[in-house]
């Protein structure tokens, strides 16, 4: 990459900082520049975003429908998978399986429900009533 | 309490903490492509059947830590690392080492760290910064990616510090020892066994997914993803090969060219002119890279989808394998 081929698109960074990018001047030689974003990039995390925002919607229809409990609504909104949310809760992953289903959800122990809502960063309240977390 | 301590901004986390502690400790020479070269920094490796955020598991750098270890290793500092089960002691441990005016590297997990922008906080627990002091209850913090020097709370910084799954930071502090003197003929000495090292990691790893025959195992799965997965989530596939080559602190196709600038550096040390040539190659190298992310990025924009578009990702990366091997192979044949 040329120095003056460094890319200078808008991106998230914007008012956070710009990037150093390694590239090469007229005499060849190595040099940095900063660069404020590449659309290249920039795309591919939408791309990531738009999928994160359709399985946090595909995990609220099956909540409301009853299928599943709210903790999988929870977790695809904290970015969360099995492991991570069980690094988190202290749980097992396969305790955790347990607690999607909305039976045995229900029958949790305000103790339990405590750990999630801790991790999740909302109310037992909320945790419970996911239609109540609209931000 | 605040250590003596000047922020320079590096392309990538690890490099930066490993220059800016290492100046601190008065190593003048070292720079972000010589310790990334040192460390022997440059890597591929696509782990099957792993996955991270619903997708493949790809790296373009060696395992996170190596790059400060091996370039103090080679240039004789003694390091200090620790982890902690306690957030107390994890506290009192920095808080110790800022009050004998000691700047630190630490592990963090990005998720909750609080001045990323939204868009970029995912649990990727790899990051590193420097906590350079505490002012107020607020630690002073240098994040090398970054072109200013920031601050977190106590609570938010113990938050990162502890942040929990995968590559899991466990509270790590790490930090350089008082180094003698580092001559210019240790730096030399360093430089050749980074490039050995990092000859064996991309040549000779036994198996198909590391190193120059993992970029050629990917080209493989690419031709294939559009009939397996389906053009959706292949899309999905395809945007994570680039994030993970571009985004930040993860580097990728800029990777390429911070090892052709290694090489650059490496000349005035060493001065052979094999160096110079060899450089370029690595500077074509990230130029394909970045080829095959705008190919990449067609297909998962929707402008393009059909098989020949894939194909076309897949051969950028049967091209750059070529071109890895024949830097590397080089590289293993220069005599020092």
């Amino acid at each position: 990459m040329k120095k003056k081929e460094v890319p200078q698109d808008p991106s998230s960074l914007n008012n956070f900082t710009k990037e150093l990018c390694y590239a090469v001047d007229e005499t060849g030689k190595y040099t940095t520049d900063l660069s404020t974003g590449w659309n290249v990039k920039t795309s591919a995390l939408d791309v990531a975003w738009k999928d994160i925002e359709k399985r946090i919607a595909d995990a609220k229809s099956k909540v409301l429908q009853g299928e599943v409990s709210p903790i999988l609504y929870y977790m695809e909104l904290k970015l969360m998978d099995m492991a991570i949310l069980s690094a988190y809760t202290g749980f097992f992953k396969w305790t955790i399986k347990r607690h999607l289903k909305p039976g045995k959800f229900n029958k949790l122990s305000d103790k339990k429900l405590k750990i999630y809502a801790d991790v999740f960063e909302v109310s037992i309240h909320k945790l419970k009533n996911i239609e109540l977390n609209e931000s | 309490m605040k250590a003596d301590f000047r922020h320079v901004q590096a392309a990538h986390c690890e490099n930066g903490v490993t220059v800016n502690l290492l100046r601190q400790e008065g190593v003048k020479q070292i720079t972000e492509p010589l310790a990334f070269g040192i460390g022997s920094g440059l890597f591929y490796i696509y782990i099957p059947l792993l996955k991270i955020n619903n997708g493949p598991a790809i790296a373009f750098r060696t395992m996170p830590g190596l790059v400060f270890k091996r370039t103090c290793k080679a240039l004789d500092i003694p390091v200090v690392r620790k982890t902690f089960s306690s957030k107390e002691n994890a506290r009192t441990f920095l808080d110790q080492q800022l009050a004998e005016g000691r700047a630190v590297g630490c592990q963090v997990g990005v998720y909750f760290l609080t001045y990323f922008p939204k868009e970029y906080r995912f649990h990727f627990n790899a990051h590193n910064l420097i906590v350079y002091g505490k002012e107020q209850d607020r630690y002073l913090i240098s994040d090398p990616v970054m072109e200013t020097v920031t601050s977190l709370s106590d609570y938010e910084l113990e938050r990162v510090r502890f942040a929990k799954g995968a590559l899991a930071p466990k509270g790590q502090i790490y930090f350089p020892q008082k180094a003698s003197v580092v001559t210019d003929e240790q730096i030399k000495k360093a430089i050749i066994s980074g490039i050995k090292r990092n000859v064996r990691d991309m040549l000779r790893i036994p198996g198909n997914i590391a190193g120059v025959s993992g970029i050629k195992y990917t080209a493989n799965k690419i031709k294939r993803w559009r009939d397996s997965l389906g053009l959706d989530t292949s899309k999905l596939y395809l945007a994570q090969l680039v994030r993970m080559q571009e985004e930040i602190g993860t580097g990728g196709g800029g990777f390429r060219y911070i090892y052709g600038a290694f090489l650059q550096e490496s000349h005035s040390y060493i001065p052979k002119d094999e160096l110079l040539e060899i450089s370029q190659l690595f500077t074509k190298s990230g130029d394909l890279w970045r080829d095959a992310a705008v190919q990449s990025a067609g297909i998962y924009k929707g402008r393009l989808s059909s098989q020949e578009d894939f194909n076309t990702v897949s051969n950028y990366l049967y091209e750059i394998a070529d071109i890895e091997k024949q830097a590397f192979t080089a590289l293993s044949k220069i005599k020092w």
